[in-house]
């Protein structure tokens, strides 16, 4: 506002809006157009340009985007439903049920932040593969992959404590598990279950401090981690994709993030978001009877996302199934950037050409290594009862666990001395983990009947 | 006198250094107090009666919902009170009266009437509450239940 000549000074009507938005939102001059994006609240989430390569939708797939998108639906509809919700034992399942029949779209707010909260656990699943399959995680993105854990820790755990709150008989026994898994940490087992839990079994303290969890202190830590992984993003760039016989240095296209990232962005959130309101209207979420303490559900089963979890807790000692051998599992998640100190392959699917072939057979390695290790658990293989001298601890839980690490080396060894390089056989031996996690998890949903006997599909699904 | 080695500016450092933590470990501890589980008086965890020795026939196991426990007279007449919480992840295990065991429907742990491990995964016997009978009252103490590697014959009560 330095002109020269005396201009009519601008009403106050103007002066406010400038004092909001201070270059005219339809500009007539380059100049302005230029000033107009560069001041945009947009570039202070995106770099002002980016590789043209990066915007293919089979590169990231959205996920990425999706994962926030899904975020701020959460916060949407979990502070409409603190307004209808009431944490108490006597009260919370009365809540649900006024929410579902007369608060007005109620049902599908509860069904848009139940299925969003699914879709959210696919979603991180996706993204954290993605970038490892893409090389996304090593030198200099290293400490975002740590963040990325972090974020998928919290994700779990806002998922575990919303589990809680509609107070059925789903919740309730599914929590009563989840907890007294946390029971076999060593030493500090016994008191931090009791923290959590407010007293010796789930009950009214849970409740509570279920909610303050789940509608406080995790989404608040969950945004300003998110804050920083995306800010990590940005400073880093995203790896650019390129096909396995490119070389590394060459220069890439760029153009600029506005409009070509943006616009994509918008509408794949549109999209996405119109996809998940027709679901949310299509599917109820489920409600089942109060819950009811005297009573377990045959079968008591944990969440979806934990069967793999729970089927591990069948074949082993808790200590290890609950305990050690998830422990070992994110360690090493979280560890992974750091064996590798120099990758060249980021941006390549699966490494290389070698790569893909590797990884395709250690999927079927996986699934079938699972699929027969559960079989043999089953009828033949007793080792506590093979080895009644040995506590259970050490029969069901070193044992076993020392066969599997075994096993692991003479695939890694084996891969390696038939020219696969190191990158390709950690490749390989995490896809065949993995694959058989997945396995596991498929059994523990569709494969696990009554007393978790082992049955067919067709009779697990009412 | 040797040269002045600390600064006025370390020692100031020092101190703030100090402060912050002093701040920070009183905060922490202040947290975890206000946080930690409060006790409530009554209901489950105090001492319950059960009922006159003979109204339990020898062999039969009772349910005393309010208590979590299941009284248990053996064939020898010896009482025994059962933590019903499973001991490998927390369900209710009910009483299988026809099987005469205690069958966990969450993983199919299976206990025997003294609550003896038939089956994995269960690690350990159901937990027991310990048991007096006085006057010919039997009662039970919900406060204090008690883990057990395996089962003692001594722990079984007889009045
Ligand atoms: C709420 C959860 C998360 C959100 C909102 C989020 C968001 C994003 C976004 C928007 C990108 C940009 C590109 C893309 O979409 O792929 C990205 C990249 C990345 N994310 Fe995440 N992410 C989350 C969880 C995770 C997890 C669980 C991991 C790994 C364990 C992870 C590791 C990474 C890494 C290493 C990159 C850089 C990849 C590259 O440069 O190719 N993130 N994230
Ligand atoms: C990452 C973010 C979040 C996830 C993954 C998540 C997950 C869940 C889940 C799985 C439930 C149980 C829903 C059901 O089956 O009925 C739930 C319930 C609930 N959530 Fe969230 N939530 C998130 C964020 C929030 C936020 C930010 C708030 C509020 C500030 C909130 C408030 C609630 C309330 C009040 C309920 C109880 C009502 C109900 O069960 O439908 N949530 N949440
Ligand atoms: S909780 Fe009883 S067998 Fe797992």
């Amino acid at each position: 506002m330095n002109d020269n000549l005396p201009e009519a000074r601008p009403g106050l009507v103007q002066r406010l809006w400038r004092s909001v938005q201070r270059d005219p939102l339809s500009p007539e001059s380059d100049r302005d157009r230029m000033r107009l994006v560069m001041n945009n609240l947009i570039l202070h989430l995106h770099p002002s340009k980016v590789a043209a390569r990066t915007l293919r939708f089979n590169y990231t797939f959205g996920l990425g985007g999706l994962l926030a998108l899904l975020a701020v639906i959460q916060v949407v509809t979990g502070v409409l439903l603190m307004f209808a919700y009431t944490p108490s034992p006597d009260s919370a399942y009365q809540s649900m049920l006024a929410l579902q029949t007369e608060v007005p779209f109620g049902q599908l707010i509860r069904n848009l932040h139940h299925w969003s909260a699914n879709l959210m656990i696919v979603a991180i699943v996706l993204h954290l593969l993605r970038v490892f399959f893409t090389g996304g995680f090593a030198s200099p993105r290293q400490f975002n992959w740590v963040l990325g854990i972090i974020l998928l820790l919290l994700v779990v755990g806002a998922n575990f404590t919303g589990y809680l709150l509609p107070w059925d008989q789903l919740a309730y026994w599914a929590v009563t598990v989840g907890s007294s898994l946390i029971g076999y940490i060593p030493l500090a087992g016994d008191a931090i279950t009791r923290l959590l839990l407010g007293g010796p079994e789930v009950g009214a303290a849970t409740l509570t401090n279920f909610y303050g969890l789940h509608v406080a202190v995790i989404p608040l830590t969950l945004f300003a981690v998110m804050s920083f992984h995306l800010w990590r993003v940005r400073k880093d760039t995203l790896t650019v994709p390129r096909r396995a016989d490119e070389p590394g240095d060459v220069p890439v296209e760029k153009v600029t993030t506005i409009p070509h990232l943006v616009s994509r962005e918008l509408i794949f959130a549109l999209v996405m978001l119109a996809l998940i309101i027709a679901w949310a209207v299509v599917f109820n979420a489920p409600l089942e009877e109060a819950a009811n303490p005297d009573h377990s559900p045959n079968p008591a089963k944990a969440a979806w996302y934990f069967m793999g979890l729970q089927e591990l807790l069948l074949h082993f000692h808790p200590t290890f199934g609950a305990i050690i051998i998830p422990g070992l599992a994110l360690l090493g998640l979280a560890a992974l950037p750091y064996l590798e100190p120099d990758m060249e392959a980021q941006g390549i699917w699966f490494r290389s050409i070698q790569g893909r072939w590797i990884a395709g057979i250690s999927i079927v390695i996986g699934v079938l290594s699972a699929a027969l290790f559960v079989g043999l658990d089953e009828v033949l293989l007793d080792l506590p009862a093979l080895l009644p001298f040995l506590p259970t601890v050490i029969s069901n839980g070193w044992v076993p666990l020392a066969g599997i690490l075994l096993f692991l080396l003479a695939y890694y060894e084996g891969l390696y001395r038939l020219g696969a390089t190191a990158c390709e056989a950690r490749l390989a031996i995490f896809t065949l983990l993995l694959a058989a996690f997945f396995t596991f998890t498929i059994i523990g949903i569709f494969f696990r009947g009554e007393g978790m006997a082992l049955v067919m599909p067709w009779s697990v699904i009412p | 006198m040797t040269e002045q080695s600390v600064s006025r500016r370390d020692v100031l450092k020092l101190g703030w250094g100090l402060a912050s933590a002093a701040i920070l470990g009183e905060g922490l501890l202040i947290g975890l107090r206000f946080l930690a589980p409060r006790v409530g008086e009554g209901e489950f965890g105090s001492v319950i009666t059960a009922g006159p020795t003979d109204s339990f026939i020898a062999g039969s196991v009772t349910p005393f919902n309010e208590g979590r426990f299941y009284l248990v007279r053996l064939e020898d007449g010896g009482f025994l009170a059962l933590y019903r919480r499973c001991t490998h992840l927390g369900c209710s295990v009910p009483y299988d009266a026809t099987r005469g065991e205690f069958v966990c429907p969450c993983h199919g742990s299976a206990f025997s009437i003294e609550g003896r491990v038939l089956n994995a995964p269960a690690p350990r016997p159901l937990d027991m509450f310990p048991v007096t009978v006085q006057d010919g009252q039997v009662f039970v103490d919900t406060g204090n239940p008690v883990e057990r590697d395996v089962h003692e014959a001594q722990s079984v009560v007889y009045a």
